[in-house]
């Protein structure tokens, strides 16, 4: 129960840093209005039997809440640099309770892009049974752990002046890639090779909110190895991270 | 008393932290770094031992061996008995680091007491505020400090914990006059209460001032160990030097309290051992002898000498 004071300061830091909570969560609401506004009457975008409000909502939602688990990221990599990780490593905290204060910090800022999204969703018109906007909800949450993984590994592998553009870059791959910003057509390689990355799944979480199926047993694997694989990694790279920076 | 166990009652202070034989490399552009090469060093309960060394002698490198946040090429830590992770993960351990800022968005109170509530027995957390000499700063944000109220932040942040090892790492660094004063009051009633402590410096003064016991390292290895008298003598030679053209420097050198001369132009300087018998043989001998300065050598000067031998 010690961290748990921990854990109730990093939230309130984060929150008080109030040009990152309210850009992180004013730039996809934004960038979604501007994309979804023109396209409000398609009832069916790009064949995917979404109506390009509610595929642009979760589309920019997933962009949002990768973005807030990676910028934990980011955080973790400025408290490295001025040795307050160090700090941290010399009292009783353990490193469980440091990374699940982590977490938990990533996961607020991430449910709050997400209610800013559906807010901005229901004003396009996004209506959903309750069930489907909890089932939604609860769907990316899961598939967001591998975020959360991946920000604490690049947070103590980068320093805050280098994070900068594995973190854009990674994003901006992942949702090309995973159709988060537009839906992804055709056959070949690349749609092939998006179900094999947790930035499709979580805009596949939509699915739900309209009554469809939410993951295939595929996707639950590939989201599980990619928690397995970057949690190991993370672990790893916090362990060999005493040095001072 | 075997390696790391904790002898407790039965003649002598139980040796409490025990570094034996620690080695540790750096990867250098010229090959690997030796910074520190074969140190042993026991400290009982209680003590208030200083690590006093130039920069770059490998004291931040030990106590970051001391506080395992870094894993010695060869050797050992023990920590009341225990590796250093269990001491820490058991409250056992605070320090000041070398190198450290604070996070930003939190008051200083808030920081000292998120950090206190980490500790099984932390100290009460207005009265280390009162006793660092930040109450009155308490309730700003910690971006907003200056220098040298961020390193008494850090310092409250150290002492809040109430450990039974206290490590500081060349803590007085960024401090002012009165903050280095205040500091080493501090310090005095914390090691009153049974603490033990560890501080590394390079300040002469401050390891003969405030510890019972200083420990010399140069180039990664321990030169002296001894209570802090034993190491002023060993290292407080003072320099005498004067205008004096024309003098013979060799029967300068054989001045009592005098152990070298050299002349640098028309000015010599007496390296002595007693500065006070030197200066009264020198106007006693040479009552012309102009500009005198008499100054303490500095750590430095007094560790190469040491090395050199």
């Amino acid at each position: 129960m010690r961290s748990f004071v921990y854990t109730r300061y990093e939230l309130l830091r984060t929150l008080r840093n109030r040009r990152f909570a309210v850009l992180s969560v004013a730039f996809p609401v934004l960038v979604y209005l501007l994309v979804a506004g023109p396209n409000r009457n398609v009832h069916d975008l790009d064949s995917t039997g979404l109506s390009a409000p509610l595929y642009f909502m979760i589309g920019w939602a997933s962009f949002g809440a990768m973005n807030a688990m990676l910028s934990c990221g980011a955080r973790i990599a400025t408290e490295r640099s001025v040795g307050w990780t160090r700090q941290l490593r010399i009292s009783p905290l353990s490193p469980r309770a440091y990374f699940r204060a982590k977490v938990l910090t990533a996961y607020m800022m991430a449910l709050i892009s997400l209610l800013a999204l559906y807010v901005a969703g229901a004003s396009m018109g996004v209506s959903l049974r309750a069930s489907g906007w909890l089932e939604m909800t609860g769907l990316m949450i899961v598939g967001l752990i591998p975020f959360a993984a991946l920000g604490i590994l690049f947070g103590h592998m980068f320093t805050p002046e280098s994070i900068g553009p594995p973190m854009g870059g990674g994003i901006a791959l992942l949702g090309l890639l995973g159709g988060t910003f537009f839906p992804l057509s055709g056959h070949g390689f690349l749609p092939e090779l998006a179900h094999y990355l947790p930035s499709y799944w979580l805009v596949q979480a939509s699915h739900v909110g309209v009554g469809g199926q939410g993951w295939s047993a595929k996707g639950c694997v590939v989201v599980a190895a990619w928690t397995l694989v970057l949690s190991l990694l993370a672990a790893r790279a916090y362990r060999k991270d005493t040095g001072r920076v | 008393m075997s390696a790391g166990s904790v002898a407790r009652g039965g003649g002598g202070p139980a040796t409490e932290i025990q570094l034996q034989g620690l080695v540790k490399s750096f990867r250098g552009p010229d090959g690997p770094i030796r910074a520190v090469r074969g140190i042993d060093v026991r400290i009982a309960a209680g003590e208030t031992v200083a690590l006093l060394g130039p920069n770059g002698a490998g004291k931040s490198t030990t106590i970051d061996m001391l506080l395992g946040l870094l894993a010695p090429d060869e050797g050992s830590v023990s920590v009341f008995g225990r590796p250093p992770s269990q001491a820490i993960a058991q409250g056992a351990v605070g320090a000041m680091l070398q190198t450290g800022a604070l996070i930003r968005d939190l008051s200083v109170r808030e920081l000292v007491g998120m950090i206190a509530s980490l500790y099984p027995a932390p100290l009460d957390v207005e009265e280390v505020l009162e006793l660092t000499g930040i109450a009155a700063i308490a309730a700003q944000r910690t971006q907003k400090l200056s220098g040298g109220q961020t390193q008494r932040v850090r310092f409250a942040v150290a002492l809040v914990s109430n450990p039974e090892l206290l490590v500081l790492d060349e803590p007085t660094v960024a401090m002012d006059v009165e903050g280095r004063h205040a500091f080493w009051a501090t310090m005095r009633e914390f090691a009153a209460r049974g603490k033990t402590i560890l501080f590394a410096t390079h300040y002469l003064e401050e390891a003969d001032a405030y510890a019972d016991r200083a420990v010399l390292m140069a180039h990664g290895a321990i030169v002296a160990d001894g209570p802090t008298t034993e190491i002023r003598a060993m290292v407080g030679t003072r320099t005498i030097r004067a205008t004096l053209p024309g003098t013979d420097v060799d029967a300068l050198a054989l001045l009592p309290g005098v152990s070298g001369a050299e002349r640098r132009g028309e000015a010599v300087v007496l390296r002595c051992e007693d500065s006070d018998a030197a200066i009264r043989a020198l106007l006693a001998a040479h009552p012309d002898a102009r500009d005198i300065e008499i100054a303490a050598a500095g750590l430095e000067q007094a560790f190469l000498e040491l090395t050199a031998e």
